[in-house]
């Protein structure tokens, strides 16, 4: 009997194979955004795992700073001979790549991905000028140290591993580390932490380390686009089942007449479903490699301009992954057929056996009512919500309000233009336009979706932009920056400045907590520069004049965000001074804290740092002669002056970057609502014989009827385009002012691009008419005698 | 002795083993050899001696407590030098380990340490004597008055020594031949220690007293090439008489040992003199250790059985072996101290 | 002369036999035609191929003078909405518009929107309570009034039904029939019914059979 059934509920599937492939095609969509998505996630995620078990953090406590600041290695040594089995860690950049030096005789056994004394001679590490191992495309963009270099597969991406010696040495950080591991087993006689060094703190193991901490909104937002992608494409799905259960109904009917079991039925097309899921899911998967495998690179060079992260280039293929991506294929499905199943379910034998294509349409109101609750709570939320949480689970309600409010706002609209029509042709027009809704309707809602995340996110892109470069317009405004490779460097660096520079403004800072949060505390020195061109967001009168006496500091919007830190606040920087906060500045690009205090001021607190890089004033046409008499009398290199262009041009490339990422992800979406719309309108051609038939024979022709459907379809998406504006600002809005905040720690000012939109809306009305072109064309060539057929009671 | 040396250098893994025993036979790189006719000089030779390979300081004590319980106890300070400079910071080759166990009838503590020198983690300073690795200490005054520490994640202790005797050179002068081919190094002793002190176990503290036996050995290539692994006796007797004793185990064994007299008159023994034969064996760590031993000195009328207090006292470190107090018994009496390398997993 | 067909012949591809085998025909303004023959004999074929609906293989269908063969679509469906008034079995009706919408249709569409006739048809075929009714409300009886309703208000030269009774059941169908009947007489228009019933066929003045595709 099993086979009977199997037999008659595929045979729907041979017969329509259009709406077997709006079905894969759809759920193989939604799979692949959503998994290319977590594969990068994935892959990030591991990268800062391996990243972070170079120095043990997931694994091992830590003995760190309470400040941030590196220890003196004296106190290693008297922690160890108080009984501490701990190891020192001392970590840096050299150029961009991470170096990490370890102590291998104290560290523990299987500590990173380079096992010591596993195929490490320990003598060739620790002797001469010592070995260094990375991967090899790390080891190629290694300046020459003289140590050896080993070329090691599973070392963290960009990241050398050596020994502490070496790393103090390429680092320049003498008697100096950052933090100590420490090992599980302690011995039993052991002194307490507090009193050997107070100001030392020991921290529990943590997945990632605080790079996956700063990422982690940046991947949240990632997630939140690929469960965007995901619902688009559910609606897709959504569509098809159900479309596919109505018109089974009849054939449920007779074949539970035949005496098959409805609940083998429902089990069956359960089952049925699910394989066409995972068969799928699993496309799905394989696909949303491919797409992981493109943005990859973006992503990567994001994640490394933005947060120093370092992310393998290389995507690896994750068991674990797989399963994932299947079993959100599986879960989608029976979220979309759930519905379809249960009213299948409930169906009385005797009735019901009529297709009821229309009488899905006509749910509208409980749809109203859940839209603005939806949208009700995104406004709530709006106003009164914090965190980064709140503020995806406002753009989760602003979105989905906005989708279910579609269909009813789209019939009130066609409502008033068919009372408004006059030519009979407009008004049947309009009429059957309102018809076509409920099977339209999902379709789009996926455009518009598509449209108000495209909305959203190039107004955020694009306000963020003209932010940033105003932002950087005013903060580089040094002609030139150079950089020394050592004190003595420094001094003929200063020299030659001294005579051919109008102004040095050296840049001091050291890597601090402040307020609990990483910061950077850097010295300003009381220079026209700094009170011309830093803009504050709050300030208190004479700020600079102030902070140049030494009275206070200044911090950054990202510090006054994260912490309870206010204008008059006092905190302390300097061990046993507290200071109050004289000023906020906006400080775009830079995901952690900072904090500017007066020149002599830092001096006097930290006078172990000194200045190695420097900006120089000059005038336009003395750029070029003091650049020269850098390289000569100064010995720099090129690498070591850069130009503010230069920078600049840098630094927005980073942000080019941060968005290609997101950019593509809506390119995607669009091109699926896309597709929803196409095969809406192929699944509802055949349905809309019936309705176009009279019509025709009324002395419509069939060319006619076919440019209408066409104008049909753009006249849908334009008006769906009409709710996508203000929602896409709405989200652009929550996207500026309260994810951003949250994920990068700087509100951003909101700025209109109505070329944008209209271009945008332009696309959106050709992807429409694109979509609707093949199904009118098919109208335009149906046979009249297939259109006469409907006439016809013997069908 | 060279057990120990072993040990350390295998923490070299790879191609000092790849040259396997060959890297402690070759002259290595610049590193000093002993001479024989070299004389000691006291306190300075109680330091480090960089510009040779290897070096120790090795405690050994057996005790009693306040039950009759009896009780083991090591303390070692070993140093190996990647190359024969001393140098300063993470830059000197000068490595450093800690080994240190208390055996009772039937447990036994171990604890390793790993430090490089250089940067204060460990080290030997002369006078006032300290040695130390991390918060391990060896130290006092001068080297008849010590105090002793050691920690581990289940065990510490922490003894006063006072020397009852004279130092004892052994070899030629303290020149110690370890092959017939004449590997040899500088090899000297304090088995003359009184002790006494706390052992602290999982059960609690111990007050225990008892004697201790310091070895002080360095050299740069002291075994032959066939040379597999060795057993090492230290006994001391109730007639206040004292054997040191080892067998180098390679295609032919060789032995040498010290015979000492109460007062710390010694009497070098020559290849063959002093015999040691496997009687029980024991199933330790995956391996048979031979933890019943016959040992001969015939020309001192000594035939006696060396037992091991407990055989599983196994050094579960780096690089393990077996090390443990032992009694005496047969034509003489007392107790000691066994260590036994080379003994390979089944 | 109304209408012409002229040794019109019709087949369809796959088809052995010509559904229409020179057929030929003539129709004077305010005949009544009824037009019978077995299923499949071609009968709604040659009413489609009068309507402009389908085209001839060969033959000519004039129309009031015009002839149809070479029309393209845009000219047929120009003499559908001005010329004709045609009447299905079924679905007659659009769906999306309201009763009165309907009716209004195709008199709007030719351009001959009488309200005040609308009114009469309204009234003598019983629709008032259903105006702003949806088609799917009414039933088969009620849908084929109002499609008549919409013919006539267009005041058509020709009103071409097939089957339009074909669903209703037999006191219905002769009630339908009469009010089409007296509403044609009544508009001086012309008549040519596709029916399978004799019953019905002698109501009509003028009879014609096909069988296997001729005329008889």
């Amino acid at each position: 009997m099993t086979a009977a059934i199997l037999s008659a509920l595929l045979g729907h599937w041979r017969r329509n194979p259009l709406q077997l492939l709006t079905l894969m095609v759809g759920l193989a969509l939604a799979t692949a955004l959503w998994s290319g998505v977590q594969a990068i996630n994935e892959q990030a995620r591991s990268s800062y795992d391996a990243a972070a078990a170079t120095i043990g953090e997931a694994s091992y406590s830590q003995i760190t700073a309470q400040d941030g600041g590196p220890i003196p290695q004296q106190t290693y040594i008297a922690l160890r001979r108080a009984g501490w089995a701990v190891s020192p860690v001392v970590e840096g950049r050299l150029d961009t790549i991470r170096i990490v030096g370890l102590e291998p005789l104290t560290a523990p056994r299987d500590l990173g991905p380079v096992r010591l004394g596993n195929g490490v001679d320990l003598g060739d590490f620790l002797s001469g000028a010592g070995q260094i191992f990375a991967r090899p495309d790390t080891l190629a963009r290694l300046p020459q140290t003289g140590a050896a270099l080993q070329p090691t597969p599973d070392v963290a991406p960009n990241t050398a591993l050596t020994d502490i010696g070496v790393a103090q040495l390429l680092l320049e950080r003498f008697d100096q580390i950052d933090r100590l591991i420490v090992l599980p087993d302690q011995p039993i006689t052991q002194q307490p932490l507090a009193q050997i060094a107070p100001e030392l703190i020991q921290t529990d193991p943590q997945q990632g380390g605080e790079v996956a901490q700063l990422t982690e909104s940046f991947h949240l937002n990632l997630t939140a686009f690929g469960l965007l992608s995901f619902a688009v494409g559910l609606f897709i799905v959504h569509g098809a089942i159900g479309l596919a259960f109505e018109q089974r109904r009849p054939m449920v009917r007779t074949l539970r007449a035949l005496g098959a079991p409805l609940v083998r039925l429902i089990a069956l097309m359960a089952v049925e479903l699910a394989a066409l899921a995972l068969i799928a899911g699993a496309l799905g998967v394989a696909l949303g490699y491919l797409i992981a495998a493109a943005l990859l690179p973006d992503v990567a060079a994001t994640l490394r301009g933005l947060y120093g992260a370092d992310l393998s280039g290389e995507l690896s293929l994750r068991p674990s992954w797989w399963l994932s991506g299947l079993a959100i294929a599986l879960g989608g499905t029976a979220v979309a057929a759930f519905g379809a199943l249960w009213s299948l379910a409930r169906m009385p034998l005797l009735s019901g056996a009529q297709p009821r294509a229309w009488v899905m349409a006509r749910q509208g109101s409980g749809m109203a009512f859940a839209a603005i609750m939806l949208l009700g709570l995104a406004a709530a939320l709006g106003i009164w919500g914090t965190g980064i949480v709140a503020g995806f689970v406002m753009l989760g309600a602003l979105l989905i309000g906005g989708a279910l409010v579609l269909p009813p706002f789209l019939s009130l609209l066609l409502r008033l233009a068919e009372g408004q029509a006059r030519a009979p042709i407009t008004q049947w027009f309009w009429a059957d336009t309102r018809q076509q809704l409920p099977g339209l309707s999902l379709a789009l809602m996926a455009l518009l979706l598509a449209m108000s995340a495209n909305v959203g996110v190039s107004t955020m892109v694009s306000s963020f932009r003209l932010t940033f470069v105003g932002f950087l317009d005013q903060r580089l405004a040094s002609e030139l920056y150079v950089s020394a490779e050592s004190a003595a460097q420094a001094d003929a660096i200063l020299a030659v400045a001294e005579d051919k520079a109008d102004v040095v403004l050296p840049l001091l800072w050291v890597d601090r907590l402040v307020a609990g949060q990483p910061a950077q505390i850097y010295a300003a020195r009381d220079h026209a520069t700094y009170r011309e061109n830093w803009k504050f967001l709050h300030a208190v009168p004479d700020a600079w004049d102030r902070l140049a006496r030494g009275d206070g500091v200044l911090i950054n919007e990202q510090l006054y965000r994260r912490t309870e830190l206010d204008l008059g606040s006092e905190i302390t920087i300097i061990p046993g001074r507290t200071l109050p906060v004289l000023g906020v500045y906006g400080d775009y690009g830079n995901p952690i804290g900072q904090v500017i205090v007066t020149e002599p001021l830092f001096s006097e607190a930290y006078p172990e740092v000194r200045a190695l890089r420097f900006g120089l004033r000059v005038g336009p046409d003395k750029v070029a002669p003091l650049r020269d008499a850098l390289r000569t009398d100064a010995g720099l290199g090129d690498a070591a002056i850069t130009d503010q262009s230069t920078i600049k041009a840098m630094s927005l490339a980073v942000f080019e970057r941060t968005f290609t990422v997101t950019a593509a992800l809506n390119a995607l979406t669009l091109a699926v609502a896309g597709f929803a719309i196409l095969m809406s309108l192929l699944t509802l051609a055949a349905m809309r014989l019936p309705q176009l038939a009279p019509v025709w024979a009324l002395g419509l022709t069939r060319r006619k009827l076919a440019l209408l459907d066409l104008l049909r379809a753009v006249v849908l998406a334009a008006l769906t385009a009409t709710l996508a504006l203000p929602l896409g600002l709405a989200l652009s809005w929550a996207l500026l002012a309260v994810v951003n905040v949250e994920a990068f720690g700087w509100k951003l000012p909101m700025y209109l691009f109505p070329l944008d939109y209209l271009r945008l809306g332009g696309l959106t009305l050709v992807a429409a008419a694109l979509a609707a072109l093949w199904p009118a064309w098919k109208l335009a060539r149906t046979p009249p005698t297939q259109l006469l057929g409907v006439f016809r009671n013997e069908r | 002795m060279s057990a120990r040396l072993l040990a350390f250098l295998l923490l070299l893994p790879v191609q000092a083993v790849a040259q396997g025993f060959a890297g402690l036979g070759t002259t290595a790189d610049g590193f000093t050899n002993p001479v024989r006719g070299t004389a000691l000089e006291f306190p300075a030779d109680h330091g480090a001696h960089p510009s040779y390979r290897i070096e120790w300081w090795y405690l050994t004590a057996n005790m009693t407590g306040p039950d009759n319980i009896t009780y083991g106890l090591q303390w070692t300070l070993f140093r190996s030098a990647l190359a024969p400079e001393d140098g300063q910071g993470w830059d000197t080759p000068q490595l450093w380990m800690g080994h240190a166990a208390i055996t009772t009838p039937d447990a036994h503590y171990v604890a390793e340490r790993l430090a490089r020198g250089g940067v204060g983690q460990a080290g030997v300073e002369v006078s006032p004597f300290r040695a130390w690795i991390d918060d391990w200490i060896m130290q006092g005054p001068n080297l008849d008055q010590l105090k002793v520490t050691a920690s581990g994640t289940d065990f510490a202790f922490d003894m006063g020594l006072r020397a009852q005797g004279p130092l004892v050179l052994h070899g030629q002068g303290g020149y110690s031949v370890k092959s017939a081919a004449g590997q040899a190094s500088y090899y000297y002793s304090q088995p003359f220690f009184d002790l006494s002190g706390t052992l602290t176990l999982p059960e609690g503290d111990v007050a225990v007293t008892g004697q201790a036996w310091l070895d002080r050995e360095w050299s740069s290539q002291p075994l032959a090439e066939d040379q597999q692994g060795w057993d090492w006796f230290s006994l001391s007797f109730d007639s206040g008489d004292k054997l040191m004793g080892f067998v180098l185990r390679g295609s032919s064994n060789f032995t040498a040992g010290t015979w000492i007299t109460a007062t710390g008159q010694t009497t070098a023994l020559p290849d063959g003199a002093f015999t040691a034969a496997p009687l029980g064996w024991h199933g330790v760590a995956g391996r048979d250790v031979p933890i019943i031993w016959q040992v001969t000195l015939p020309e001192r009328n000594l035939d006696v059985v060396v037992s091991a207090m407990n055989p599983d006292a196994w050094m579960t470190t780096s690089v393990p072996y077996w090390e443990g107090p032992v009694t005496v018994t047969g034509s003489h009496s007392g107790i000691g101290y066994l260590e036994m390398t080379g003994y390979e997993n089944d | 002369m109304l209408l012409r067909l002229t040794d019109v012949t019709k087949n369809y591809a796959g088809n052995e036999k010509a559904v229409l085998d020179h057929v030929s025909l003539d129709l004077e303004q305010g005949d009544m035609l009824a037009l019978t023959g077995e299923s499949g004999s071609g009968k709604s074929t040659l009413l489609h191929l009068i309507g402009g609906l389908d085209s001839a293989d060969s033959g000519r269908v004039v129309f009031d003078g015009i002839d149809l063969t070479p029309m393209n679509d845009s000219g047929r469906a120009a003499l559908r909405r001005g010329s004709l008034g045609v009447i299905f079995q079924q679905f007659n009706l659009i769906p999306s518009l309201s009763i009165a919408h309907n009716i209004a249709f195709q008199a709007r569409l030719a351009g001959r929107h009488d309200p005040s006739m609308v009114r009469v048809l309204v009234e003598r075929l019983g629709l008032d309570d259903h105006l702003n009714k949806y088609p799917e409300q009414l039933s088969g009886g009620q849908q084929q009034r109002v499609a008549i309703a919409r013919t006539l208000a267009a005041r058509p030269q020709l009103v071409l039904a097939d089957e339009p009774t074909g669903n209703l059941d037999e006191a219905t169908a002769d009630n339908v029939l009469a009010l089409l009947q007296d509403l044609v007489i009544e508009n001086g228009a012309s008549l040519i019914l596709v029916t399978h019933s004799e019953r019905l066929a002698a109501r009509l003045p003028r009879r014609a059979y096909l069988r296997a595709g001729r005329l008889t």
